[in-house]
């Protein structure tokens, strides 16, 4: 942690010529796991026999002169919503223990014909939804910096486990913020890519107009390669996007030079004096890289919240509608299906699960449907034709990641409101389908890592990972 | 007594959520829900009558793989992750209000 870490490439390049094992590279992370999993909880599930089972595979296909492929032994963690076939997939909650997939995430099988080994299913807030684990029905993960503190969510497993060096690299799923506010809060990269740059085929529905999967990395450059192999289009998923995407890890060769950041100046305050103070010095280094900064408005980034919090319920009352105690998962037995659904779903649910399953099948209620979601989406075109404008004028845009460094267990207390609002900086972009990325730029109060977020608008991931990548220089140095 | 949405309406909605509630579930969800929609109150200062809305962050249409057969999921492998399965159905209690 802190420490410099190897590069992803580096590893599968050693793997791949025999320098190292993957089954060397393996044992490292399941010592660190041995050591310090017990303490931070990054996992539902170790697949520490799996992983062995696979990187002895990977050795001996690098021993018959075969070529494992571009991660050939990079270890990977994915969080607990997405399918593995025969291997329990939980999404934190209790309605779901047990559960063995009969198929495999498209992400999945992508990893492992890139020579990957996944060393287990990291814990998150109850369905994705939360922004600090503590919704998790197997217990909170620690933040591996401070583990009085939350490594924020809801893929904070995910987070957590790069962090610590329990995998090279994590997957995660980002709804409105949960791959880049744990990335902040834990002080590693994080990416939520263009809505439909990632199959979702096999990744559990949270809310299906926002759900994008997405990497979490030590480096910019780790983060470029992952997309390299996971993105692209997926027939199994009517909602990716039908075209091949240009390298990442060929455009971040390039600098900043000429390249256009916007401030937004309406931006919505909150953001603490630490943070903020951070997010200048981001601004200074790529005016010193040769960006030249400029200001934009974005006057609906305000009302995303507020939108996202009618739509994002909305779809998951519908998403979540199919656990019944019917196909999968757990059942309590009633004398009539109504009577075992009402009270499955009541014993299998968390709190936050069930607040936001009621707040949207209100939304969707008749009589209230155009006064809330019908409103609601048309906030949202407002917030996309606001970031299209302002990207007229700016290649990207930058803001603080999360308005605070990781906060402490319990410290939001019992109005929901006040956690929705950790995600005010990254929810827009879910909104307009746009590309978000949090790169560690330093610490703030009491020594904790901070994020600086890069926005770009649809499939510009290149200009977004340049700017990451410029940032990642600059706080080296 | 909530201002935008009472009592009467959440148990309404647990029961249109196929959700069962207690009697402290719904004064506690009364609350919370009536404080989130308060803020949604904020959006009434936005002129919205000429906006269309938007459904999907990426548009695409007419979605569809080619009309052959190909596997699908083993039958045996779906119906052992069910709580209860019979001669190759799931297996519910009688149907509610039917039964």
């Amino acid at each position: 942690m802190g420490a410099a870490h190897s590069h992803a490439s580096d590893i599968a390049a050693a793997v791949r010529n025999g320098v190292t094992t993957a089954t060397a590279v393996l044992e490292g992370h399941l010592a660190s796991i041995a050591q310090r999993e017990p303490e931070i909880h990054a996992f539902n599930l170790v697949l520490a026999d799996q992983a062995r089972e696979c990187a002895a595979t990977i050795d001996a296909q690098v021993a018959a002169g075969n070529d494992p492929g571009p991660l050939a032994g990079v270890t990977i963690a994915l969080k607990d919503n997405m399918c593995t076939r025969g291997v329990p997939t939980t999404c934190s909650s209790k309605i779901l223990e047990g559960w063995k997939p009969p198929y495999n995430a498209t992400v999945v099988d992508t990893l492992a014909a890139a020579g990957a080994v996944i060393v287990g299913k990291t814990n998150l807030d109850e369905f994705a939804m939360g922004s600090s684990t503590e919704n998790s029905a197997f217990g909170p993960t620690k933040n591996p910096h401070d583990t009085t503190r939350v490594p924020g969510g809801s893929s904070g497993g995910s987070a957590a486990a790069v962090a610590a060096g329990f995998s090279q690299i994590a997957l995660g799923s980002d709804t409105g913020g949960s791959i880049r506010q744990p990335a902040a809060h834990c002080g590693v990269v994080g990416v939520k890519p263009t809505y439909g740059y990632v199959s979702r085929y096999g990744l559990v529905a949270f809310a299906s107009s926002l759900d994008q999967i997405g990497p979490f990395t030590n480096s910019v450059a780790d983060a470029a390669l992952m997309l390299d192999v996971i993105g692209g289009h997926d027939p199994l998923d009517s909602t990716s996007i039908p075209q091949q995407h240009p390298s990442l890890t060929e455009a971040i060769q390039q600098g900043v030079e000429g390249l256009r950041i916007g401030r937004i100046t309406d931006l919505p305050a909150g953001a603490d004096p630490d943070v903020q103070e951070r997010l200048e010095a981001a601004f200074d280094a790529l005016r010193n890289a040769g960006a030249t900064i400029v200001d934009v408005t974005v006057p609906a980034f305000t009302f995303g919240l507020t939108a996202y919090y009618l739509i994002a319920p909305a779809e998951a009352s519908s998403n979540l509608a199919r656990y019944d105690g019917v196909r999968y998962g757990m059942r309590v037995e009633a004398g009539d299906t109504n009577a075992m659904y009402g009270a499955t779903r009541a014993a299998g649910f968390g709190e936050e699960v069930k607040r936001r399953i009621m707040l949207g099948t209100y939304a969707l209620s008749a009589g209230y449907y155009d006064a809330y979601y019908g409103k609601a989406l048309k906030v949202r075109r407002l917030i996309h034709d606001d970031f299209q404008r302002a990207y007229q004028d700016a290649d990207v845009l930058l803001t603080p990641t999360s308005p605070t460094v990781a906060f402490k267990f319990g410290e939001k207390g019992d109005n929901p409101f006040t956690m929705y609002l950790c995600d005010t900086y990254t929810i827009p972009s879910n909104l307009a389908g746009h590309p978000g990325m949090s790169v560690p730029f330093g610490t703030g109060a009491h020594g904790m890592p901070v994020g600086v977020q890069v926005l770009a608008g649809t499939l510009q991931e290149p200009v977004m990972f340049r700017v990451g990548a410029a940032l990642e220089r600059a706080v080296a140095k | 007594m909530s201002a935008r949405i009472s009592a009467t309406d959440v148990a309404k909605v647990a029961r249109l959520a196929r959700l069962d509630v207690t009697p402290a579930e719904i004064d506690l969800m009364t609350s919370q829900l009536d404080g989130m929609l308060e803020h949604f109150a904020d959006v009434d200062l936005l002129d919205l009558a000429d906006v269309t809305p938007m459904t999907q962050p990426f548009p695409l249409s007419n979605v569809f793989r080619a009309d052959v057969v190909r596997p699908c999921l083993d039958r045996e492998e779906v119906l052992a992750a069910a709580p209860a399965a019979q001669d190759g159905y799931f297996q519910v209690p009688p149907i509610g209000g039917e039964g």
